[in-house]
């Protein structure tokens, strides 16, 4: 499947992909309008070192821990192995925060927890933070 | 901090309804012109630092950002300029020769903007180049003069050694230390997709980029840096550089802090020691002394290789160009008083050279005259900005064009023209790792090769408007130009008629 890749050599730390992330999150046509005054809360972050600087969001590993750990099965795994949440059924415990080896997943303002769902269920075509990076330091393909 | 004596030249305007403080206008501007404030609650702007290179504005989501010009004035005065002022409080307050980057901004004219083009007209069919074969190869190089042929009548090979370009374009020198790693493997490996050459300028060839050697014109410059056998054995072709359109007369200084890991082995010098080339080639002092170092490179490389002297464009140049025909060269390049450099005094770039197109259009008629005009190619620089101006070089004479800005520009360069001071933010005319590696080649290689498959697609239109199908019907044809605007003399120089005519 197509996942999205961070090739730390061309990450040039400049915190976009969050941006466009969360702007994507809203729906909204205007990131001013969408973002103005708000706190985000993307589902991809930068890791910044000293000189090194690397985005991480959701692996959508192929033996998900988070799935597994899932007491409700508000996780689950789609026929194209991107891993989703159903919000409705998330009950907050939060064990699949906890059992995140990558730190990809967070509670959510809106209640339950949020996480990259590769932008299936937003812009529907190439995730925003892959068509919005600078450098092509995200990539969204087949490995 | 005493007296501020200069006023900032740009004004940095955040649209405060659009900017959502995400900070990559902060993270992104190496001169630290914003910064966020906790007190005010949001983004800060000291314009002071702002070079006007567009980074902050190129990045922002949001399209808060533009850079204005300020409209803080001096007392109006069509002698004394703002910028003539402000030039004497600068060296008033550091004593220093003025630095400039890139090429001579100033007012000049500019001849190709008064050069305009034929067309066909119902008595000779112009030609549709989507539908029709179009020709832009050209081959640079000593040209036979006669076909010789055996007894049995078969053509005699007498090949020189030539490049082979599949359009009259290529890039030109730029050292790698002037520009980055990334700027350079940009280059190189557009030159290879496109089927032309790039230039390693006076930088010595990086080890990685051995493997383009089939595209690289290497060069041998005053300071001789970087050269050695496997140098010039790589290359497709030698480049002896005498002068550059940017600074003629005056040689190059890198500084030592640039020289560090690979640029110092590159250069093949210490690393932190500064990197002069001196004026002149301390060894060259006339045209027999170039014909020694063109033959002592060529015997180098076996006879395989043209060889290639470039010189800028300054008052003389037809009769050093006719000099340079005999001493052996292959290719003759000039450079004009426009072309671009990552440094230079600014009274030397602004005030020396002359325009190219007047030097190219004498240079091809004295070698004309003399009978020498296919002993050598012609390639001119210095300011080629389109397709059209190829076009009109090409017309006037010229075998090929080297583009060096265009290139940049191409890379996203915004000709802010303060690569001296060596904090590039679109990581070209940097050496600082965390900006170089803002060019990445896999975006900067292909548009390139999008810049110039443009202007090739353009140069055959043009040619096709003309009738013309193969760029070597092009060649030195005046008749398809004509001048609007000139003199006499500039008309005379040029060798086109007045639009009109």
């Amino acid at each position: 499947m197509k996942r999205v890749y961070v090739n730390e050599k061309w990450c040039l730390g400049c915190h976009l992909c969050e941006y466009n992330c969360a702007f994507a999150q809203t729906g909204k046509e205007d990131m001013a309008l969408a973002l103005k005054g708000k706190q985000i809360h993307p589902n991809i972050r930068v890791e910044d070192g000293d000189n090194i600087h690397f985005a991480v969001n959701c692996r959508h590993c192929d033996e998900p821990l988070c799935v597994k750990s899932c007491i409700t099965g508000a996780l689950s795994r789609d026929e194209n192995g991107v891993i989703t949440i159903d919000k409705e059924h998330c009950i907050h415990c939060y064990t699949c925060i906890l059992s995140c080896p990558y730190g990809a997943i967070v509670p959510s303002e809106e209640g339950a927890i949020q996480k990259c769902e590769l932008c299936i269920k937003t812009t529907q075509g190439t995730p925003r933070c892959v068509a919005g990076c600078p450098n092509n330091a995200i990539v969204f393909e087949e490995r | 901090m005493g007296i501020a004596y200069i006023y900032p030249p740009y004004e940095v305007v955040r649209n405060k309804d659009r900017c959502i403080g995400c900070r990559v206008c902060e993270r992104q501007c190496a001169n630290e012109v914003h910064h966020y404030s906790e007190e005010a609650g949001c983004m800060m702007a000291d314009e002071s630092k702002c070079v006007n290179c567009h980074r902050c504005v190129s990045l922002c989501p949001t399209r808060a950002l533009k850079i204005v010009k300020t409209d803080h004035t001096f007392k109006e005065n069509a002698n004394w300029s703002g910028k003539a002022i402000q030039e004497i409080y600068r060296q008033a307050s550091t004593g220093g020769v003025l630095l400039s980057s890139m090429g001579n901004p100033e007012p000049y004219p500019i001849y190709f903007d008064k050069i305009l083009l034929n067309a066909s007209q119902v008595t000779n069919p112009s030609i549709d180049p989507l539908r029709e074969p179009m020709e832009t190869r050209v081959f640079l190089g000593k040209k036979p003069k006669q076909i010789k042929r055996d007894k049995n009548g078969n053509i005699l090979p007498q090949n020189t050694p030539h490049l082979e370009l599949s359009m009259p374009v290529m890039f030109s020198a730029m050292s790698y230390g002037s520009i980055s790693y990334n700027a350079h493997e940009s280059l190189a490996r557009a030159a290879r997709e496109l089927g032309i050459y790039y230039n390693t300028g006076e930088g010595g060839l990086h080890e990685d980029f051995y493997q383009y050697g089939a595209n690289t014109i290497v060069q041998v410059a005053s300071g001789r840096f970087g050269v050695h056998s496997d140098y010039l054995d790589t290359a497709a072709a030698i480049e002896i550089k005498m002068g550059q359109g940017a600074k003629p007369g005056i040689g190059g200084h890198l500084p030592g802090t640039k020289i560090v890991g690979d640029v110092s082995r590159t250069r093949m010098i210490p690393e932190g020691s500064d990197a002069i080339s001196p004026a002149p080639h301390h060894d060259i002092y006339s045209i027999e002394d170039l014909r020694q170092l063109v033959y002592s490179l060529k015997e180098a490389t076996n006879y395989e290789k043209p060889v290639i002297v470039k010189i800028a464009a300054v008052h003389n140049v037809s009769a050093i160009a006719s000099g340079i025909a005999r001493s052996g060269a292959d290719i003759i390049a000039i450079d004009g008083y426009r072309g671009g450099t990552g440094a230079a005094p600014t009274r030397i770039r602004d005030n020396v050279g002359i325009p190219i197109e007047l030097a190219l259009a004498s240079v091809d008629k004295r070698l004309r005259d003399e009978g020498i005009r296919d002993d050598v190619s012609i390639v001119v620089g210095g300011s080629i900005r389109s397709s059209a101006d190829v076009f009109k070089a090409i017309a006037l004479g010229a075998d090929c064009c080297y583009i060096g800005t265009a290139a940049l520009l191409a890379l996203g360069c915004h000709l802010c023209r303060s690569c001296h001071e060596g904090k590039c933010n679109w990581g070209i005319a940097t050496q600082r790792p965390d900006l170089v590696k803002r060019l990445n080649p896999d975006i900067g290689y292909k548009r390139l090769v999008n810049m110039l498959t443009a202007w090739n697609h353009e140069i055959k239109e043009m040619m096709g408007g003309m009738g013309i199908n193969s760029i070597e019907s092009l060649k030195g044809n005046r008749l398809m130009l004509r001048g609007i605007g000139m003199t006499e003399k500039e008309l005379e120089i040029l060798g086109i008629k007045h639009a009109g005519e």
